[in-house]
């Protein structure tokens, strides 16, 4: 079952972060294209390559957005697709292109996720006030269940969520409000080194992290993501087209997805996330396993869910993590090199570009481009994508040649 | 232009026993005898197995706290008022577990796993009753 590992990544794209839009503001659609048309420079392959699209959601249509969008670029897909696993969508959309390819049915897909939220306006056309302005990804629409049992009482959005995974964590496993924040203080050490990270020019410590205000108990401050403007992307080939790009090739050898709820809460153990089943789908999958990475890009919106994530991909013990954490150097230049781009709390998160970050990050080490961060014969990597709160997981495991 | 009031349940016409309850100060859900399993939130079909045998039932509303988190920010403008505000999961004796807040307690007192109580807060110009929790 799966993949036989015979579609790359073969460029992408990650564009800095920042606070506020640096330029013109422009439509979903406009920075769909430019982000495609990096990435195809990227992977040094022309436009007329491509023949699959995988997207998200678009500001300018709330339906049909693949169309939408092929004919913005001009191109003709056999392959359409829109994805709609926040921030698992990226992962999804690696595997999704790599089957298509692998099943023949394209050569080239374009994976683009734009990143800045703040598009053109005008009073003539304004725009459809949206639930996730201030409910984040709950639904407040009517016969939404979580309009109708999750909202009313303050349940929504994601930081009070995520903070009652991480008591129910604590109550169970232990906590260590030091250890876990050294999840987002060795983050912060790479994002240090990389020079598109929100947070390039700002070391913190432990102490700074724990002294940040607790949001959602107990999560501070500076465990939860910024959101910032971004974007990315990234294309998928085949083997002849990898043959003939710019990069070393990164080949998609194995991948997990797992949507068993929208809120955890409904999950029969709140801590057994949906990313055991979905990592051990991909390491099954490449034959491979935990041990055999070089670099792991763990989705980290916030400390806990990283946590979580190495504990149920299989990297430690089940309640163990926090020792692991502690026991390791999680920096580009320690014994487990994890986001060494920053994750998205060193780089920021881009909406569901965030997702692509990890993607990015695992690309740019494999294919030896990641400069000061270079880990040393980065060869394997594990990549995760998480979705809503913990709902919605996939992974990758990704190997050069 | 903003409305910042809290935002309030709407029933649909599957879940009006549920709130119909909660107005007399009971708790009613669903039961799926095939699956012989409590069920919450409504729905038309039992989760799981899709029979077509959901009753309603009542139950004490006795149970446990499954987790929380004390938001110290306001989770939205519409509960700015709010913090410190203590977003709960109950368990209930009987199974399902629902999204609730907890009042009447400090959140000192509060544990993973303590018995908890329900509150049933009458919202007068909703027609709502909300289902709240307490330490037991």
């Amino acid at each position: 079952m799966g993949l036989r590992g015979e579609a790359a990544i073969v460029g992408f794209t990650e564009l800095p972060a920042s606070k506020r839009p640096t330029g013109p503001l422009e439509s979903t659609l406009e920075q769909w294209a430019r982000l495609a048309a990096a990435t195809l420079a990227d992977a040094g392959l022309p436009a007329t390559a491509i023949d699959g699209i995988c997207t998200g959601h678009l500001q300018e249509a709330r339906i049909f957005a693949p169309s939408t969008i092929v004919e913005y670029l001009g191109v003709k897909a056999n392959f359409a697709e829109m994805i709609d696993l926040g921030g698992a969508s990226a992962a999804a959309m690696v595997w999704r292109a790599a089957a298509a390819i692998e099943l023949g049915v394209c050569n080239a897909v374009l994976c683009v996720l734009p990143g800045t939220p703040l598009t053109p306006v005008s009073e003539k056309k304004p725009p459809e006030v949206s639930d996730s302005l201030h409910f984040g990804g709950s639904s407040n629409r009517y016969g939404s269940p979580q309009a109708e049992f999750e909202i009313p009482y303050g349940t929504l959005g994601q930081n009070g969520p995520y903070g009652r995974v991480a008591t129910l964590y604590g109550a169970t496993y232990g906590y260590d409000e030091r250890a876990i924040a050294k999840i987002a203080v060795d983050q912060r050490f790479n994002a240090n080194h990389h020079p598109g990270a929100i947070f390039h020019d700002a070391p913190i410590t432990v102490d700074d992290v724990v002294n940040s205000p607790v949001i959602a108990s107990p999560l501070h401050m500076l465990e939860i993501v910024m959101p910032v403007m971004g974007g990315a992307g990234v294309l998928v080939t085949n083997a002849d087209l990898a043959r003939r790009s710019s990069n070393r090739p990164v080949w998609v050898k194995g991948f997990g997805e797992r949507v068993p709820y929208k809120m955890p809460m409904y999950a029969e153990n709140l801590l057994q996330t949906p990313m055991i089943e979905a990592a051990q789908s991909a390491f099954s999958m490449a034959g491979l396993a935990p041990a055999d990475m070089d670099m792991v890009s763990i989705y980290d919106c916030y400390t806990i869910t990283a946590l979580l994530s190495l504990e149920d991909a299989g990297f430690c013990e089940k309640g163990a993590g926090l020792q692991f954490v502690a026991d390791h150097d999680l920096t580009f230049r320690g014994d487990f090199p994890m986001n060494t781009a920053g994750g998205q709390l060193g780089y920021g998160q881009a909406g569901f570009a965030g997702g692509m970050h990890h993607v990015c990050d695992a690309s740019r080490q494999i294919m030896g481009r990641a400069g000061t961060t270079q880990v040393t014969d980065c060869n394997r990597a594990f990549v995760s994508g998480n979705g809503g709160v913990l709902a919605e997981q996939t992974t990758l495991v990704l190997e050069g040649d | 232009m903003n409305d910042f009031s809290r935002p309030m349940p709407v029933p649909t016409p599957i879940s009006q026993p549920f709130w119909d309850a909660l107005a007399e100060h009971k708790i009613r859900i669903q039961y799926s005898p095939s699956a012989q399993r409590y069920v919450f939130y409504p729905r038309v079909l039992a989760p799981g197995t899709l029979a077509d045998d959901l009753q309603w039932q009542e139950i004490s509303g006795a149970g446990s706290l499954y987790s929380y988190t004390v938001a110290h920010r306001p989770v939205a403008p519409h509960f700015a008022d709010g913090v410190p505000h203590i977003l709960a999961i109950a368990q209930w004796d009987e199974g399902p577990r629902f999204a609730t807040e907890i009042v009447n307690t400090d959140p000192s007192q509060l544990r993973v796993g303590m018995p908890i109580r329900p509150v049933f807060v009458d919202v007068p110009d909703d027609g709502i009753t909300l289902l709240c929790y307490e330490a037991a």
